[in-house]
C-alpha cells in the first residue's frame, strides 16, 4: 500500500481487468442522478404504466377476473403487437424526460471543472469514458422501456402458452431493437448537447428544442409541399415510423384526400406519402454519427484554443 | 541509473505552429525540475509524455518504454496533477479520489482503503467528507496531489505544484514532494516557475525556451563544478601581503571589506595551499566559504547560453 505509516508507497495488489473499468462511471454518476428528487420521482412514474399493463395481462388470463369484472376484456383491450407497441411508445417518450433531467450534467460537469485531464492521463480512453456516460442513460432508460418490456412480453408468454410465444417471438425483438435505437439516440445526443453546452438549463432547453423545433419545421413543410417527407427532420416521427415498422403496423401512405384547384387543374387526388422505412433509419443513424462526431471533437484532455 | 524520460528528436506542432522543436535528451533524476519562461513548452512536454498530444516527430520513453507504442501501460505508471483546478463537482473528496484510483484500475475496497490513506497522507483527512467544490485553493491543491499518487504510480507529474498557495500550505506541499521523493518508490517531474521550489524539490533540472531544451543538469553537479569561487574572512596579520601571496598562486582576487578576500580558484590549488599561506603570514581563517551557484545563476546562464547557440545557429540543446 502506497501511503501505510504515512509514506510513500506503490500499489502492488490486483488490478481490475481494463474492459471493465468504464463501468466505473455509471456507478459514480447513477448515485448522483438518484440525488435528485424530481428524477427519483419521475423514475417512479416510469413504472406506473409497466404495473398497469402487467395487471391487464394477469386479467386476460384470470377467470374469476373476468367473471368479477362483467367486461370482456380480452376483446376490449387485446394482448397483441399494438399493446406492445404502445408500451415502447409511452415508455419511450417517458424516457426522453428522464433524459432531459439527468442527461445534461453527465458531460458538462467534468467540462466544466477540467476534470477530463484526470480521467485520460489513467489507463482510460476517451471511448470508455463516452461508453461510461453513455451506460448511464442506457441503464436508466433500459430499465424503464425494454426490461419491462420483455417483463410484460415474458408474463403474457407464460400465461399463454408456449403457442403464443413461437407465434409472437418477433415482438420481443421489435420490443428490443426500437427501444434499444431510442435510447442510444436519446442517450448520444444528451452527450452530444451535454459537451457543448455547460449551463445544466441551456442543456436541457437545447435537447427540448432538438425534438420540437425539427418537428414543428417538419410541419410546416408537410402543410406547406403536401407532402410528409417533412417527418424525416423530426426525431420524433422517425422514432415513431421506426417503431411502427418493427411491430408492422408501417403503412407508407399516411394520408388521401381530394382537392380543388391546384393550379387550376380541378380536383386532385393528393396521395401523403411516410418516408420510407430505411430513410427512417439512415437519419437516425446520421443524427447518431453526427453526436458521436461533436463528441470527439469535445472529449480531450485538454481545450484546444484557436 | 536508466533513464526516466528520454527525448528522442521530439517534436510537437498545433497547427502551423512548432511548440516542441526537435528535443534529444535524458534525465534520470529522482526528482526532475521542468523550467521555462511562459510559453516554452512545459505543459505541452507534459501533455505529450501523458500522451494527450500526438509527436509530429520523434518519440520519448518513459522507463525505456515508448510513449505511444506503450501508452495505456505507461499510464498506469504515472500520476498527474495538473495545474488547473482540476475536480469532479459535487462529490465528497474521499469519492473523487477513490473514483480516480478504480478508474486506474484498483479493485473498488482497495481504491476506497488507498483514497482514505492518500487523503490522510497530503492532510485532509479530517475534510475527506465534503465536497471538494468547497475546498479553499489550497485543500484543492492537496486534493489534486491525493489523486495523483492514490494509485501509487512509478511517475508523478506535477504541474506548478505550489500556483496560488499560502507560504504554509506551499512549505506543507514542498514537504510532501520531498517525503515522495526521498522514499525512492517514485520518481517527481515537476513543473514550475517557481526557481525556489525547484531548489528545495529537484536534483535534476530541464530548462526549456522557445520549444527547445536550453539546459538539462543534475544541480548538484552543477554546484560541485561551480566550486571555484571563494570568499574568506581573516583576522590579524597582513591582509594585502597574504592576497598577494594568493595571487603569487594564480589565482584572481579583491579584497572586500577590511577582512575579506574573495577568490577565483585556480586547478591544481588546493583549500590546504590557502591555509598554508595563512600560517606563513600569522593570519588566521576565520571563514571560508564557497560560492555556490544558485539555480537562479544556473537558469539565466541557461537563457543566456540559448541565447548565444540561437545566434549560432545550432540546434539549442546545451549542456551546462
Amino acid at each position: 500500500m502506497s501511503v501505510f505509516e504515512n509514506a510513500y508507497g506503490q500499489y502492488e495488489g490486483r488490478l481490475t481487468p481494463e474492459w471493465s473499468r468504464f463501468l466505473v462511471i455509471p456507478r459514480y454518476n447513477l448515485r448522483e442522478v438518484f440525488r435528485s428528487k424530481l428524477f427519483t420521482a419521475l423514475f417512479c412514474l416510469c413504472f406506473i404504466y409497466p404495473l398497469v399493463a402487467a395487471i391487464l395481462i394477469y386479467l386476460h388470463h384470470n377467470a374469476n377476473a373476468i367473471a368479477l369484472l362483467r367486461i370482456n376484456v380480452r376483446e376490449l383491450l387485446p394482448i397483441n403487437a399494438s399493446f406492445f407497441q404502445y408500451f415502447v411508445e409511452l415508455q419511450g417518450w417517458l424516457a426522453f424526460f428522464l433524459t432531459v433531467l439527468a442527461g445534461p450534467p453527465l458531460v458538462s460537469r467534468d467540462l466544466a471543472n477540467n476534470a477530463l485531464p484526470l480521467y485520460l492521463y489513467r489507463p482510460f480512453s476517451r471511448a470508455e469514458y463516452v461508453l461510461g456516460k453513455l451506460s448511464v442513460i442506457v441503464v436508466l432508460l433500459s430499465l424503464i422501456t425494454w426490461v419491462p418490456g420483455l417483463l410484460l412480453f415474458a408474463l403474457q408468454a407464460y400465461l399463454e402458452g408456449a403457442g403464443w410465444l413461437w407465434s409472437n417471438l418477433w415482438m420481443s425483438g421489435a420490443i428490443f431493437i426500437g427501444s434499444i435505437t431510442w435510447i442510444v439516440l436519446l442517450a448520444l445526443l444528451a452527450l452530444a448537447v451535454s459537451a457543448w453546452v455547460k449551463w445544466r438549463v441551456v442543456a436541457s432547453g437545447t435537447l427540448l428544442g432538438m425534438f420540437l423545433i425539427p418537428s414543428v419545421f417538419g410541419a410546416i413543410v408537410n402543410n406547406l409541399f403536401l407532402t410528409r417527407m417533412g417527418h424525416l427532420i423530426s426525431l420524433g416521427d422517425l422514432i415513431k415510423n421506426i417503431w411502427r415498422g418493427l411491430f408492422g403496423h408501417f403503412v407508407r401512405e399516411a394520408d388521401r384526400y381530394r382537392t380543388d384547384s391546384i393550379r387550376g387543374r380541378g380536383f386532385v387526388d393528393v396521395v401523403l406519402l411516410e418516408p420510407p422505412l430505411w430513410a427512417c433509419w439512415l437519419m437516425i443513424a446520421l443524427v447518431c454519427a453526427a453526436c458521436l462526431w461533436l463528441l470527439a471533437r469535445k472529449i480531450r484532455a485538454y481545450e484546444v484554443v484557436k | 541509473m536508466n533513464p526516466i524520460i528520454e527525448l528522442d528528436g521530439l517534436s510537437v506542432t498545433f497547427g502551423k505552429r512548432a511548440i516542441l522543436k526537435n528535443l534529444n535528451g535524458a534525465v534520470k533524476g529522482r526528482a526532475v525540475g521542468l523550467l521555462g519562461p511562459n510559453g516554452a513548452g512545459k505543459t505541452t512536454l507534459i501533455h505529450t509524455l501523458l500522451g494527450f498530444h500526438r509527436p509530429r516527430a520523434g518519440t520519448a520513453r518513459i522507463f525505456g518504454q515508448d510513449i505511444a507504442m506503450n501508452a495505456k501501460s505507461l499510464r498506469a505508471a504515472v500520476g498527474y496533477m495538473p495545474e488547473r483546478d482540476s475536480f469532479i463537482a459535487k462529490m465528497s473528496c474521499v469519492h473523487f479520489v477513490r473514483l480516480m484510483a478504480e478508474l486506474s484500475g484498483l479493485p473498488s475496497e482497495a481504491a476506497l482503503e488507498r483514497a482514505h490513506e492518500a487523503l490522510f497522507y497530503v492532510g485532509l483527512g479530517e475534510a475527506r467528507y465534503r465536497s471538494v467544490d468547497t475546498y479553499s485553493l489550497g485543500m484543492k491543491q492537496l486534493a489534486k496531489l491525493a489523486q495523483a499518487i492514490v494509485h501509487g504510480p512509478r511517475l508523478i507529474v506535477l504541474d506548478e505544484p505550489t500556483n496560488g498557495l499560502d507560504p504554509p500550505t506551499r512549505q506543507r506541499m514542498l514537504k510532501l514532494i520531498r517525503e515522495i521523493r526521498d522514499s525512492g518508490r517514485a520518481h517527481i517531474l515537476l513543473s514550475s516557475h517557481l526557481l525556489r521550489d525547484v531548489e528545495e524539490c529537484c536534483d535534476e533540472i530541464l530548462v526549456l525556451k522557445d520549444g527547445r531544451i536550453a539546459a538539462n543538469c543534475n544541480l548538484d553537479d552543477e554546484r560541485k563544478a561551480n566550486r571555484k569561487f571563494i570568499e574568506l574572512e581573516t583576522r590579524g596579520g597582513e591582509r594585502a601581503a597574504f592576497a598577494e601571496a594568493i595571487g603569487r598562486l594564480g589565482c584572481e582576487y579583491a579584497l572586500a571589506g577590511e577582512r575579506r578576500i574573495k577568490l577565483v580558484m585556480q586547478d591544481g590549488i588546493e583549500i590546504s595551499d590557502l591555509y598554508r599561506l595563512a600560517f606563513e603570514r600569522q593570519i588566521q581563517i576565520r571563514r571560508l566559504n564557497y560560492k555556490r551557484d544558485s539555480l537562479e545563476d544556473i537558469f539565466l546562464k541557461a537563457m543566456e547560453g540559448e541565447e548565444t547557440e540561437a545566434a549560432r545557429g545550432g540546434n539549442g540543446n546545451v549542456r551546462l
